[in-house]
């Protein structure tokens, strides 16, 4: 069929392209903009759902931009996982957008809407383009499309405190972006080519030959590194609790649901895709490592986001730990373990996204930031707080909800690999998500069993629904991918199959 | 024992690991948020002249080819050249973001002295 052999170049031009049409538009009237975002994503959405089932019937699609062959020409392919990563993000940026029209008109300035909406479509064509990239160096480009607009959008409020978050995003997100340019100057001085496929074929003649692999070491390290920073694995994750928890709710939304996975996903096509899984797994055990800091990332994670006072705040440190989560299952490395990752990326992006649509609903009605003052919220807004109860549920992983599908996947992992070090991760697994729950408990208590101060605060006063929709349908995607897991699955377990096809 | 010849020979990448260490020492060291940022800017020069001089061949030319030119003439790979405008671009665009942080900061806070700035945000 002549209309799906271009999807793949569609969905990374639907949003970039939209983002150049979007100022044009709403120099016109501001009023377009959402509703165009919202078209151009639900086409997103649509032509990842069509990728995907292409994917699936006829295995993985290589595309040749503007007909060169690659290694010369810009490939792009889009394996299981790259379609499975095109689905979630344009799912939640389309969720971000609904929500976003009513948010939007309140939270932030005027003047600030059409380039709020230029800048959230430059991010998500940056995220797609990442996703389906088969090339190193256009993996660099569009990480650096969606890491600067995701510096400008952190500030967009212009609060004191978000412009500072920013700036300290925007450093360390600067020093992430020359690591990896060093790490992909090093591949190309050893192979010449920076094709992905075409450098994992030939890194094979350099694996073990003496003095190149230190340079192949380097490589590794400075990529590590780099998409780490990106990823906010602790511990180099001390931009993500300020900038996550200052920028606007619905950014929030996409920034921790989607952008950190970006990384991660990074990460994913530097060790399995360009790399060998043997070299990565047993001649320099990168995986292993990562699978301890991802441990430490659940524990302290957990522990900081205990301590947290500010709700956004203590949302931004729990995805700190369950980033953790995701790498520990890149780490792993295993059928189980890697799949269980794969599928808490989709989970934990639901979850989060919810979670923080949610605190943003809360401070859209009341204003309240503070944890301690969420008493009688259960009353007033019900829908919501129904819907933040069934996402906190998911991320702690009690069973009918999703979180618990893809925690038991990564328990399962964690056994596969037979050793005591197996163990200690379900241990890590286990007290990270009774931590999880201490601090969403805490939370629920709150809204639901405190006696508020005032008893007028107490009327019914439920979220408008603009915004209560996407909240609803991610709380929603929450349980019904929890008792179909199937679904996303899917997609997950071939990908984690492709990645560790040589093991 | 030490191959001079070898370490010598490859200056250009002595000149690279010097500026990163320099821009990476700015960028820890200094306080004020300005001279971070520059410390940025020469860690990326670094990486771009790495990049350069990886793509240069002795006695090459520029890769254009010259009307009659036959095929013994030696051209320098052109692709680090051009990967690197690329990366020069966003540094751009980052510096460019990244100064107009600074002046919002500075307007907010009335300094740039980065521990004056944690003392003043209490973090």
């Amino acid at each position: 069929m002549v209309g799906t052999s271009h999807l793949p170049i569609l969905v990374v031009l639907l949003p970039l392209v939209t983002a150049y049409i979007t100022p044009l538009l709403g120099w016109i009237d501001k009023r377009i903009c959402n509703p165009l975002v919202v078209v151009s994503m639900t086409l997103a959405f649509l032509a990842s759902l069509l990728l995907a089932r292409s994917v699936l019937t006829g295995g993985v699609i290589s595309y040749h931009m503007g007909g060169f062959a690659p290694p010369f020409g810009i490939e792009l392919v889009v394996d299981y996982f790259g379609v499975y990563m095109c689905i979630i993000i344009s799912f939640i940026t389309l969720m971000a957008a609904i929500y976003s029209r009513e948010y939007v008109a309140k939270e932030l300035h005027e003047s600030k809407t059409v380039p709020y909406y230029t800048l959230l479509m430059l991010m998500t064509g940056g995220m797609m383009g990442a996703s389906v990239t088969g090339d190193l160096f256009n993996l660099f480009v569009f990480f650096e499309i969606l890491s600067i607009s995701s510096y400008a959008l952190v500030a967009i409020t212009g609060k004191k405190v978000a412009i500072m978050a920013s700036y300290k995003y925007l450093l360390l997100g600067a020093i992430a972006t020359s690591f990896t340019l060093v790490g992909i100057a090093y591949l190309y001085i050893l192979t010449g080519t920076l094709n992905m496929a075409d450098l994992s074929v030939r890194l094979q003649s350099v694996y073990g030959v003496g003095g190149s692999s230190w340079t192949l070491i380097a490589a590794l390290a400075f990529f590590m590194v780099g998409y780490c920073i990106k990823a906010a694995l602790f511990p180099l994750h001390t931009w993500l609790p300020d900038a996550h928890s200052m920028a606007p709710s619905s950014i929030s939304a996409v920034l921790s649901g989607i952008l950190i996975k970006v990384g991660a996903l990074a990460i994913i096509r530097v060790l399995f895709n360009i790399f060998q899984p043997e070299f990565v797994v047993e001649t320099i055990p990168i995986t292993s490592m990562i699978s301890w800091m991802a441990a430490a990332a659940i524990i302290a994670g957990s522990l900081f986001a205990i301590s947290q006072t500010d709700i956004k705040r203590m949302l931004a440190y729990s995805s700190v730990a369950h980033i953790g989560f995701i790498i520990l299952g890149i780490g792993l490395a295993t059928g189980y373990g890697t799949t269980g990752g794969i599928l808490h990326i989709f989970n934990h992006a639901m979850a989060k996204g919810c979670l923080f649509l949610c605190a943003g609903a809360i401070i859209y009605k009341t204003g309240i930031r503070n944890i301690d003052d969420l008493a009688g919220l259960g009353n007033k807004m019900p829908f919501t707080m129904a819907a933040f109860t069934i996402a906190s549920l998911s991320m702690i992983g009690i069973p009918p909800t999703a979180g618990f599908v893809s925690k038991f996947y990564l328990g399962l992992g964690a056994l596969e690999t037979g050793t005591w070090s197996g163990w200690v991760f379900i241990g890590t697994i286990l007290v990270g998500s009774l931590l999880t729950a201490v601090f969403y408990m805490k939370v629920i208590n709150n809204i639901y069993f405190k006696e508020p101060l005032l008893r007028e605060d107490v009327q019914r006063d439920e979220t408008p629904l603009g915004m209560l929709i996407p909240i609803l349908i991610l709380a929603g995607g929450c349980v019904i991918f929890g008792l179909f897991p199937r679904i996303p699955l899917s997609l997950a377990e071939p990908a984690a199959k492709l990645f560790l096809g040589g093991i | 024992m030490i191959n001079f010849e070898f370490l010598l020979g490859h200056y250009n990448y002595w000149a690279v690991i010097v500026l990163f260490l320099i821009g990476l020492y700015a960028m820890i060291v200094k306080k004020n948020l300005i001279k971070k940022f520059m410390g940025l800017n020469i860690m990326d020069t670094s990486i771009f002249l790495f990049y350069i001089s990886m793509g240069d061949v002795e006695g090459g030319v520029s890769p254009i080819i010259a009307h009659g030119g036959g095929s013994e003439v030696i051209y320098v790979n052109p692709l680090p050249s051009v990967l690197i405008l690329t990366a020069i671009v966003v540094a751009v665009s980052t510096t460019a973001l990244a100064l107009s942080l600074i002046i919002k900061i500075y307007e907010e806070y009335g300094t740039l002295d980065s521990e004056r700035l944690v003392e003043l945000m209490g973090w």
